[in-house]
């Protein structure tokens, strides 16, 4: 049977409600095993050895004094790594990255790595290591490391995307470009034009959980990885690939994952791990330290961007043009593109152009955070509407419904639009009582768009029906925020039985088919549609079986709340069978009865979001206070409307914490110099208010149940909202982010001089 | 390094164990007793996912020493339940998804319990102030006000 993912109207019984998460209790009672929770009989303890430069050559790696150490049972360099990615550019970065092979390219890259027999020897062991470098000038800063004179990463950088490959290399590994029209023409129809450029620093995802795992390769080739991850269906093929193993002899357990946003969708420590075990031949724990964590793992991109913004005077925007640099740290990326992608894709434009450039620096190897690259993008935009609309003398919410994206619009990046959430969302935040409440001295009030993809992608899940009646269903999408309960909600709507008779947990590798990485938006959305692909499955059986009870032809039995029922005048005395009753016989009427379902989840409907901030600002200290927060997002069909509550007020929270205060500092060394939740300070209980929200039901046309991502697109407009309301209270634009106390007095400080 | 012997109370129960002289109360816990509930989020005492009660002082177990531990009585989220019966805390923790990945989530029940010990009443402002030692990086906090507010009044009314 062919699966049909089109959306039908509907009305839900479960979906829509707010039960407790299957996975709860063991949370709240401390039992849930995250990835440190875990150990393995013979295990040892493993460290790595981290570079204190920005940038050198690794001359010489000497190990020997470490490994006559007692109790250390292994020492691994880049050399117990040997390169077997073929090839493949990507997967060479990954493995670099997790072990520097020839040069060290950022403060934390890891260099060596040891295991021991506890913890206290391994650190000793690292001790003894002996690193030979030659220290080599660095760049930190993406701007600098544009230019000429910079200091190269890497020589064999030949920008991509140029016309002509550039003769010599440079940091930038490509540039690319989107857009449609002619931005001079627009420009020229302009009666107004804003242009500015803005820059944001690198912040870092500040999941709780250090990364963690425990590897043990078997002397039969076989190995098993239990690790914290946001797929594990990847961190097999990744680890398989650089250790030579067979993938479907790693099997790789997910952990309960103690928070991710993008930072664990990429190894790091795995690998290691696995090498130093296979070494070692013991079972080997590798947990980084918090230290570590900054250092060696995430971040974000930092950014230096400039939009040049016209319109008419009635308010139509003309033109729309940004150029975006976004670091990438020491590899190639793609991160500059998503942003140039996703800048302008709240607005209906004529002509528009974005540029983007991955840059190259010495800095930990950028990693997704919650909507990649888009935050910072919608930053420098949303920033100039503002500015723009403030210009023509048009209210701020007024000039965006003008120009707001539709039904129909051709995005910036190029498809065109079906239903989209950007108008409602506006109309809302217009209509919002949060937009007429007074403000107080020193308090201004912002709003911005943001917009994200959202993802689909490769999907396995399969559902067991017990003798009792009771259903198990095992997805292969880890679940990073209660993804467990939204996705037993649809299974019992789909089946018509009650959200208690269902029971979902994530598999393991060796349990299910390749699921991609939960990243994109795309754990609820995929997972609940090959859920109910596979619970439809399982109804197919399920009437079969009635037929078979009743032995009349399958074609005359329908599936109705939970129960066979036979339909036509003849079967009248038949009454129902309910699932319970037809799953008790199962043994007798062919085996057990399940649903499978493998599927790629296509049509992942675009989010729109639009974010309401009231700051106060202190002008002698420059310090800031959100005083009220509102998020209005389309969530297409809100599964467990809590949970998507819970996304809005998370994705809103980090927005605050990097617009206000997260950044990552560097010395004139290239050492970061903030590797901890004390300096590198994220938002606290005290530094909020209530985050309230508001969800919107704009179904996705490709999805059964109208299901849209709703994860990241949370974390798109607060940096802009943010700046926009400090900007109001303070009367300066700000351009810079985070906008911490001395920014913010530096800017008034310019403004008072003139 | 020889270990020291320590005999002490957690969760009620008498508990012995050697350690080493600079091993932390929260390695004790995790690595020694197989009391994994206490997170380690830092080491630093900068995210409180390793908050236990020392008679009756809430610390960050990384910043004690498992020598420390000598004689008194330790409260870990182990605890927390009454055999099958949650702590109003852990149910209201549960009804208003005060926790996504929960990673953060025995700190937060242990350092809110010790609130609620010393203010049964507390304010908006002295919850989050209370709180402020703990880090939650997915929820935004609102919903974990939320819910201690509630287990505050369900815990004032149980108490009248
Ligand atoms: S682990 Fe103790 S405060 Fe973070
Ligand atoms: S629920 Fe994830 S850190 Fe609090």
């Amino acid at each position: 049977m062919n699966f049909d993912p089109r959306y039908s109207g509907r009305s839900f019984s479960s979906v829509g409600t707010r039960p407790i998460r299957p996975d709860g209790v063991d949370k709240v009672t401390g039992r849930a095993r995250y990835g440190a929770d875990f150990n393995m009989a013979g295990q040892l303890v493993g460290r790595v050895l981290r570079s204190p430069h920005a940038h050198a050559v690794i001359r010489k790696i000497d190990t020997s004094k470490a490994e006559k150490l007692a109790g250390v049972k292994a020492v691994i360099t880049a050399a117990d790594l040997p390169d077997l990615t073929d090839g493949d550019a990507a997967m060479y970065d990954i493995l670099d990255n997790c072990m520097a092979r020839k040069k060290a390219l950022y403060d934390g890259h890891a260099v060596a790595a040891v295991a021991a027999i506890d913890a206290r020897t391994a650190r000793q062991a690292l001790k003894l290591i002996e690193v030979d470098y030659e220290v080599l000038p660095h760049v930190t800063d993406v701007d600098e490391a544009m230019k000429h004179s910079a200091p190269l990463i890497n020589d064999a950088i030949f920008t991509e995307g140029l016309e002509e490959k550039p003769v010599k290399p440079s940091n930038v590994y490509k540039r690319t470009q989107y857009g449609h029209g002619d931005v001079h023409q627009g420009f020229a129809e302009a009666d107004m034009i804003v242009e500015r450029s803005f820059k944001t620093e690198q912040t870092h995802q500040g999941y709780i959980e250090p990364h963690a795992c425990v590897a043990s390769v078997n002397p039969d080739g076989t190995a098993d990885l239990w690790v914290c991850t946001q797929g594990h269906f990847v961190y097999r093929q990744h680890c398989a690939q650089l250790l030579g193993l067979e993938a479907s002899k790693l099997r790789v357990t997910s952990s309960e994952i103690g928070g991710g946003f993008g930072g664990k969708t990429h190894v790091w420590a795995e690998p290691v791990a696995l090498a130093l075990s296979r070494k070692a031949g013991r079972p080997v724990k590798l947990v980084m330290t918090r230290d570590e964590v900054f250092r060696a793992s995430g971040p974000t991109s930092a950014t230096s961007i400039d939009v040049k913004i016209g319109a008419r005077n009635d308010g139509t925007i003309t033109a729309a043009e940004a150029t975006l640099r976004y670091s990438c740290g020491p590899y190639a990326g793609m991160w500059a593109e998503i942003g140039a992608m996703t800048a302008f894709a709240c607005y209906k434009l004529e002509n528009v152009k974005t540029v983007g450039y991955e840059v190259l620096v010495n800095r930990p190897k950028t990693a997704a955070y919650r909507a990649p690259s888009a935050p910072m993008a919608a930053f420098a935009v949303e920033s100039a509407v503002d500015e723009l609309a403030k210009d023509i003398g048009m209210d701020p919410v007024d000039f965006r419904i003008k120009n707001a994206a539709q039904e129909g619009t051709r995005a910036s990046y190029g498809p065109v639009y079906g239903p989209i959430g950007i108008g409602p969302t506006l109309e809302a935040v217009k209509n919002h009582p949060h937009m007429k409440a007074p403000l107080k001295q020193n308090q201004g009030r912002g709003m911005a768009c943001g917009f994200w993809f959202n993802f689909g992608g490769q999907t396995c899940t399969d559902l067991n029906i017990g003798m009792d009646g009771s259903v198990s269903l095992a997805v292969g999408t880890v679940d990073v925020g209660g993804s467990r309960a939204s996705l037993s909600l649809v299974a019992a709507e789909e089946l018509g039985i009650d959200y208690s008779q269902v029971k979902a947990v994530v598999a393991d590798t060796s349990s299910l088919g390749y699921n991609d990485m939960t990243d994109g938006s795309r754990g609820t959305f995929s997972s609940s549609m090959a859920t109910i692909s596979a619970a439809r499955n399982a109804i197919k059986v399920l009437r079969e079986r009635a037929a078979q009870m009743w032995d009349i032809p399958v074609d005359d039995v329908v599936w109705e709340k939970g129960h066979a029922v036979a339909k036509g005048e003849k079967h009248g005395n038949l009454g129902k069978l309910s699932l319970k009753e037809i799953a008790a016989q199962s043994g007798k009427t062919g085996g057990p009865i399940a649903g499978h379902s493998e599927l790629v989840a296509d049509g992942a409907g675009v989010s729109f979001a639009t974010h309401i901030c009231d700051i106060e600002v202190d002008p002698e200290t420059g310090s800031t206070r959100v005083i009220r927060y509102t998020v209005v997002q389309d969530a297409g069909k809100a599964v467990h409307p809590t949970y998507v509550e819970g996304q809005y007020q998370g994705g809103a929270a980090q927005g605050i914490g990097w617009a206000l205060n997260e950044e990552y500092i560097y010395g004139k060394d290239g050492r970061l110099q903030n590797p901890g939740f004390l300096d590198y300070r994220i938002p606290v209980c005290s530094d909020l208010p209530m985050i309230d929200t508001q969800i919107l039901e704009i179904p996705n046309p490709n999805h059964p149940y109208g299901v849209r991502g709703v994860g990241e697109t949370s974390i798109v407009p607060p940096l802009a909202a943010i700046a926009n309301a400090v900007s109001n209270a303070v009367g300066v634009r700000m351009t810079h982010i985070p906008m911490s106390p001395p920014r913010i007095l530096a800017a008034l400080e310019a403004e008072r001089e003139g | 390094m020889a270990g020291v012997a320590v005999s002490t109370t957690i969760n009620g129960d008498h508990v012995e164990y050697l350690c080493q002289p600079d091993e932390t109360l929260l390695d004790v816990l995790r690595d020694r007793l197989g009391l994994t509930g206490a997170k380690e989020g830092c080491g630093t005492g900068d995210c409180g996912a390793c908050s236990v009660i020392v008679d009756d002082r809430l610390v960050c177990s990384c910043l004690v020493l498992g020598a420390e531990a000598e004689g008194r009585q330790i409260e870990t989220i182990e605890g927390m339940a009454h055999g099958d019966q949650l702590h109003p805390l852990q149910q209201k923790f549960l009804e208003h998804a005060a926790l996504q990945c929960g990673i953060c989530t025995p700190g937060f029940l242990i350092a809110a319990k010790d609130l609620l010990a010393k203010n049964p009443d507390p304010t908006e402002e002295e919850i989050r102030f209370g709180l402020a030692g703990n880090l939650c990086r997915c929820t935004g906090y609102d919903k974990i006000v939320r819910a201690v507010q509630d287990a505050a009044n369900v815990m004032k009314e149980g108490s009248r």
